[in-house]
This record gives C-alpha cells, structure tokens and sequence, in this order.
C-alpha cells in the first residue's frame, strides 16, 4: 500500500543500520526512549533493536493508552455497565484489561453487561439513536490521537440533543506523561534522547516538546510509526548527540508540523478543559495531565450523569507494569511475564494492548531469549 | 491505539464524511477534523476520522533520502 510500503524496505533498513554502525561512536552508549506504544510495536514486530550496534539501547517509554489506564478508571465502566444497565461501548483494546475483582469489560459482558465492541466513537452516537430507551456510554480512552475524535462525537449528540448519551472520559495528555519521566526516572534511566511520538503529534504539532529538549537538554525526534520511519529517527537522534544538540527535529515531515492540526486542538478545547489531576497506570497521580469535559457540555459527561465516584485501586503485587512503564525494567524481568501473564490471560495492562511493551516482547521478541 | 492508517480520498460525501480506499477496501470516514481534503488525497485515519492530510511532497523527500542509501557502497548489516 502507498506510504506503507516504501518505508518498510528491508534492504534500506539494513543500509540505514549500516549508515548507524558507522555513525555512532564506540566509545560512548546510547540510549534512546521510545515514548509511543506504536514505536514500541514496530521495534518489535520487524526486530529494529536488532538492526542497532549494541551500544544503542532502546528503553520503552509509558506511551500505551490501554497500558496507562489504571484498573479504578475500568472499575468506573464495569460499574456503568453491570450496576447501571447501560450500554457501554469502548474500544476493543480496552476489553481485557485487568480490573477488580478478576474482572475485566470483557468478563463483565459475559456476566451479562451490555458492553460493545465499536470501531469508531461516532458508532457509539448511532447506538444512543437506535437505542432511545438504553443509556449509552462511550468508555473513552487515549492520548491526543483519540481525543478529537471524541470532541466531534460529543458536539454531535449535542447537535442532536440526545439524552441518552454520555462520555466516561479517560483521555490524557503526551507532555505531562514525558515530564514525568523527566522528572521521575531519569536519573536512574540516563536517558540520551526521546523518539517523540507520530499521531499524537500530527495534532499537538512539534512544538510542545520544544521545552523538553530546551529545559533537560534532551534531543527529540518525531517519527512515524513504519520501520524505516524509527530508524531515520535514531539516525538522527545519534547525529545530535555526537554533535551535543538537544533539539527538537521532526522525521514525520509528511504529516506531523510544528503546529499540529489546529482544528482538531480548537475542538478539543471547545469540548474539553483539563483535569487538576489524574492517576495514571504505573506514573501516578499527574497534575494536568487528563481532560473532562467542560460544564457547557456536563449533560454528556458520564461521570455526572451516573455521579461515578473514582475510587483508586493498587495494581496485582506481583505486576511490573509500573516500572516497565517507566522504563525501569524490561517485560521478560517480570516475574509473572509469559508464565501466568500471557495475552491470552493478561494479568497487567502492558500485555493487552498490541503496542504494550509486554505484549509486544511476548509476540515477537521472547524467542530469542529462550 | 494510537495506530492509524494512510487511505486515499475516492469520493467526497454529505455530512463531511468521504470514501476512502485502502488496498481496495472502502470505507466511509469523517472529514470533521480537517480542511480542504479533495480526492485524491491521502489521509491518516484514526477510528473513523481523518486526523490529517499527507504531504506528498515530504514523503517524496524522505523516501529519496532512502533511495539516496541504496545508491551507497556500503555492505548491508547482515542479520543477527
């Protein structure tokens, strides 16, 4: 497929590992966050650390929206959906992640909750019309890719002035979630540079990171989410740190600017203001870090129409995701990694999702440990 | 999550939705996050929205960046 393809060559991957094993310097190590569960995919699925001189370490960073998700905020969907009667819908991702209980939206739908499946938010609005006698509830989770989305549905059942509609809203935002890495682990991390995240920023632009890279002198490279998109990105990454520029530098240039896209930010803060604080999955509770909606539209805001109380809730003792979030420990130095926690039966968050470091170590990079 | 896809614009519909094609399958999508999208174009899509049009000609600049490597000598890193 047209702008798939192309960068995902394999013959121009092993020249750009040959154009980095040249580059770097052996003396010196380097070591790189990937802040996006979508990179963290791709560095798994086509064996990019393999590619990379063994000074060149990638370190998995929080950027999993399923992963980041802590079980108070699943408790939250499973309540609307087995004590309330409505119907939930979220998307698939959401499905198996672990809440309490031994519960999960996917248990709880088979205990008899109405929990849907949907592809698209807007699918979500089209239930609330067909099903005027139900409540519907769209479980809504992610950074800024999904948020805009979610602003358009919400604008929607307004224009529409449905009444049986409303958003349990979980979205969160990048700039906090990497400044908490900053400030948290960094010291232990020694992180030299941050490839910056590839759809969050086609909206958010480049320009949010600028203070990273000025203020912890950290270089930061967007890239897109293909093979060759990561390593041009760590190309450029090693450039900067041999040169002892911490800039922000964009390798996304075919659909990431420094401005984002401003219509979608405009929806978001037309809908949306932000959260004094949230409880993030591994992170903590942030301040500023998440957004709720604003009172113009409370009548579509779950949380008040059900007046949901968020009731926080500890992770499984035996789980690392937390500091694998943080980038402190690698998925196979989990005690229950691959053992009692596999995708099929996850017990922490970073083995549901597809871009969870977990499962993505489980799916395509275990063997070569075994 | 955060994955999405580039599909071409094969048709402009009411309600700001389009039809997009992806490897020959078609979708209906919504338009609602962006401006001036003609057909033709290509779109990221993100659980059923356009997040933003690609630049052909930065694509073209990159993919020529990669082209500019498979014109260099140097041996190919072999797999490990």
């Amino acid at each position: 497929m047209k702008y798939i393809d192309e960068f995902r060559d394999g013959d121009v991957a092993r020249k750009l590992a040959a154009a980095i094993a040249s580059e770097v310097n052996p003396a010196r190590r380097y070591r790189f966050m990937e802040f996006c569960g979508g990179h963290t995919h791709a560095i798994s699925r086509y064996g990019v650390a393999d590619l990379l001189p063994d000074n060149v370490r990638m370190i998995h960073g929080p950027g999993c929206p399923v992963c980041v998700l802590p079980i108070g905020r699943v408790d939250q969907a499973i309540r609307l959906a087995l004590e309330h009667g409505v119907i939930l819908c979220t998307y698939g991702d959401c499905l198996r992640v672990p809440a309490s209980g031994g519960l999960s939206l996917l248990k709880a739908k088979a205990q008899g909750g109405d929990i849907r499946m949907i592809y698209s938010c807007a699918d979500a609005v089209t239930l609330a019309r067909q099903n005027p006698d139900k409540q519907v509830v769209f479980f809504a989770i992610g950074f800024e890719t999904t948020t805009p989305p979610t602003a358009v549905a919400i604008k929607q059942a307004a224009a529409l002035a449905l009444s049986n509609f409303s958003v349990l809203c979980c979205h969160v935002l990048t700039p906090p979630a990497i400044a908490s890495i900053m400030e948290g682990v960094d010291e232990q991390l020694q992180l030299d540079g941050f490839v910056g995240p590839a759809h969050v920023s086609t909206i958010i632009g480049s320009r949010p990171y600028e203070p990273f890279a000025a203020q912890y002198r950290k270089p930061v490279v967007i890239a897109g989410f293909e093979p060759l998109d990561v390593l041009l990105a760590i190309r450029m990454l090693i450039r900067q740190v041999n040169e002892g520029r911490a800039e922000v530098e964009n390798e996304f240039v075919r659909a990431v600017d420094r401005d984002g896209n401003r219509k979608a930010q405009a929806l978001m803060d037309e809908v949306f203001e932000l959260r004094e604080s949230f409880e993030w999955r591994g992170l903590g509770t942030l301040p500023q870090s998440a957004r709720r909606i604003r009172a113009e539209f409370a009548a579509f805001d779950a949380e008040r129409r059900f007046a949901l109380a968020y009731r926080p809730v500890a992770d499984h003792k035996g789980c690392d995701c937390g500091e694998i979030l943080r980038g402190i420990k690698r998925p196979q130095e989990c005690k229950l990694f691959g053992t009692v926690c596999t995708p099929e039966n996850p017990i922490g968050s970073c083995m549901v999702s597809s871009e969870g470091a977990c499962a993505a170590h489980y799916t395509y990079g275990r063997y070569k440990n075994v | 999550m955060c994955l999405a896809i580039p599909a071409q614009v094969v048709e402009l519909r009411d309600g700001d939705n389009a039809m997009v094609d992806l490897a020959g399958v078609r979708k209906e999508i919504s338009l609602s996050l962006v401006d001036d999208v003609a057909v033709g174009d290509y779109v990221i899509v993100h659980v059923g929205y356009a997040l933003n049009k690609l630049d052909p000609e930065e694509a073209a600049k990159t993919l020529a960046l990669f082209a500019e490597l498979g014109q260099l000598d140097g041996e190919p890193t072999p797999d490990r």
